[in-house]
């Protein structure tokens, strides 16, 4: 907190680029456990940002302050100039209109199958026809490759499915702000590629934001503009995506060393 | 103990909290009707069978203890009125709202549990879905139909067990007990034109409807930590719901018969 002065400086010459995701010396611990240790972090407008990290690391609890699911402990968390640690209910829920979170576990509500799961934020928070929802639902199915799925409960689906199903639901509401906990998870090599691809895609539209959890190295090529390293809850390497894969940090090399591709 | 009594005012206030976003958002349980008939299914229609298992039973327990005891003092016509007015006025509602705490409420608690730990409730709030109104409102409403209706049905079957047990093993006339039974519930009440004993019995039981929806969905939704933790949502649900129901009805007891 008591780095503002020094924020204001460095938000100077970020003007020219617009910072949508600010994190300021963030903590976060649960009972003794420290999880984020004075994180700092900016993410630019249009831009696709990468969270790379060990399993534990923080990685879903970063992204949980950026939606406003966890407040810090300490340090700020600000999301298109809001400050996430006090921002108002009415404000909060406005925020949350323009953004969309896949979450690690899809989240899907299970007493509700495909169609309504998928629905369910234009049907709750909109007037739309029930006709034009039905519409967009199944445009976003096929976009995630599941068509002929929408009367199956979630507990019918696999896990890479339930993830699909998620991701339908975090696009219905077109979100300028999107938010991936690790989106190609349990998905085969394949549907993984075109996963990353639409990811991609969404992201060259205009003004599209994202932020990605991950731990392939398909993805950041697919997906990334710039790729951080979180270890311990702190940001251990982080840089435009070529600089961050071609170097020879010691701890990137091990952690890539561990991974899957 | 200071501290578990702390606990306790803090979650006495989280569920007044809770009763009180749920019934601001009362308006809008029309929109939500599917839900509340889909609530009222699971939590109303399929306990009727052990409503009226154990209402049969309870009505005929009555019967026999009482009709022993009047039998001595030659006053077997009584057990229609004995049997009538406790299940209309204690038995009914509480043994309904006890089976509902059991069933519907550690059903309730459950559902809701799982979904908070498996982020089913953050992603409702990160929707912006309101939680209160998409899954607290039809529950509510529907456990404060479902209670009244099912205690009825347990009155019912209660008074007609006891019927059985009064003319097989205590030879009252079955005429003569229903016609004590229905003129005990003939005292009307103030206010309603009611018999006073039946909606004395019907309010109570609306009221431990809502109290089992409060409690079981304030137990469920603030359920931490997997599967552990929703197994002790549920168990706090019940053991919670049962005391709110005992001790409530000593209260209405008194408001509705002394006060
Ligand atoms: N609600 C919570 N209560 C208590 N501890 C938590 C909570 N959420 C996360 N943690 C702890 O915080 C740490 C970081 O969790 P997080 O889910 O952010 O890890 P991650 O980097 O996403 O790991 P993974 O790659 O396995 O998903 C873990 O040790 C976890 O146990
Ligand atoms: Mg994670």
């Amino acid at each position: 907190m008591e780095t503002r002065t020094e924020t204001v400086d460095r938000s100077a010459p970020a003007a020219e680029r617009d910072v949508v995701i600010r994190f300021e010396n963030v903590s976060k611990r649960f009972g003794s456990k420290v999880v984020l240790d004075g994180l700092n972090l900016e993410v630019f407008r249009g831009e696709t940002l990468v969270i790379m990290g060990p399993s534990g690391t923080g990685k879903s609890v970063t992204l949980r302050h950026v939606i406003g699911l966890m407040k810090p402990d300490s340090g700020r968390v600000t999301v298109e100039g809001h400050d996430m640690g006090k921002i108002r209910p009415k404000e909060l829920a406005e925020l949350r209109r323009n953004m969309g979170y896949l979450f690690q576990d899809a989240a899907l509500i299970n007493w509700l199958n495909v169609r309504d799961n998928v629905a369910l934020p234009l049907r709750e928070n909109t007037d739309m026809e029930e006709d034009e929802i039905l519409q967009r639902v199944e445009a976003k199915l096929d976009l995630v490759h599941l068509p002929d799925i929408l009367d199956k409960m979630p507990s019918e689906l696999s896990g890479g499915m339930r993830k699909r199903v998620g991701l339908a639901r975090a696009l219905i509401t077109e979100p300028k702000l999107i938010l991936y906990d690790e989106p190609n998870a349990g998905l085969d090599p394949e549907i993984s590629a075109s996963i990353n691809a639409l990811i991609r895609d969404i992201q060259k539209q205009l003004e599209i934001t994202s932020v990605v959890i991950t731990h392939l190295l398909s993805c950041v090529r697919t997906v990334a503009n710039r790729v951080v390293l979180l270890e311990k809850g702190k940001v251990v390497l982080e840089g435009k995506k070529d600089e961050f894969l071609a170097s020879k940090h010691p701890r990137l090399l091990q952690f890539l060393g561990d991974s899957d591709d | 103990m200071l501290k578990s009594f702390l606990t306790t005012c803090r979650q006495f206030g989280v569920q007044l909290e809770l009763l009180f976003e749920a019934v601001v958002r009362l308006p809008s349980a029309w929109k939500r009707r599917a839900m509340v008939a889909d609530q009222l299914y699971v939590g109303g229609v399929q306990v009727v069978h052990v409503v009226l298992l154990v209402g049969l039973f309870a009505g005929m327990i009555l019967a026999l203890q009482s009709g022993l005891y009047l039998a001595q003092l030659g006053q077997q016509d009584q057990i229609g009125t004995l049997v009538a007015l406790s299940m209309a006025r204690e038995m009914g509602p509480f043994i309904t709202g006890i089976i509902l705490a059991a069933t519907a409420g550690s059903a309730l608690a459950a559902e809701l549990g799982t979904m908070s730990v498996s982020d089913e409730l953050a992603a409702l709030e990160v929707l912006s879905v309101d939680r209160v109104d998409f899954l607290v409102l039809p529950r509510l409403v529907a456990l404060a139909i479902a209670c009244p209706l099912l205690t009825v049905l347990c009155d019912l079957i209660g008074v007609a067990g006891g019927g059985l047990v009064a003319s097989a093993q205590l030879s009252v006339e079955l005429e003569l007990y229903f016609k004590t039974a229905v003129e005990a519930l003939q005292d009307p009440g103030l206010l309603i034109p009611l018999p006073k004993d039946v909606y004395a019995g019907l309010l109570k039981s609306f009221v431990f409807g809502i109290l089992i929806a409060v409690i079981s969905c304030s137990a469920g939704m603030h359920a931490r930590g997997g599967a552990l933790g929703v197994g002790q949502a549920t168990r706090q649900a019940v053991r919670d719901s049962i005391i709110a129901i005992i001790v409530s009805n000593y209260f209405l007891t008194w408001l509705l018969y002394q006060a």
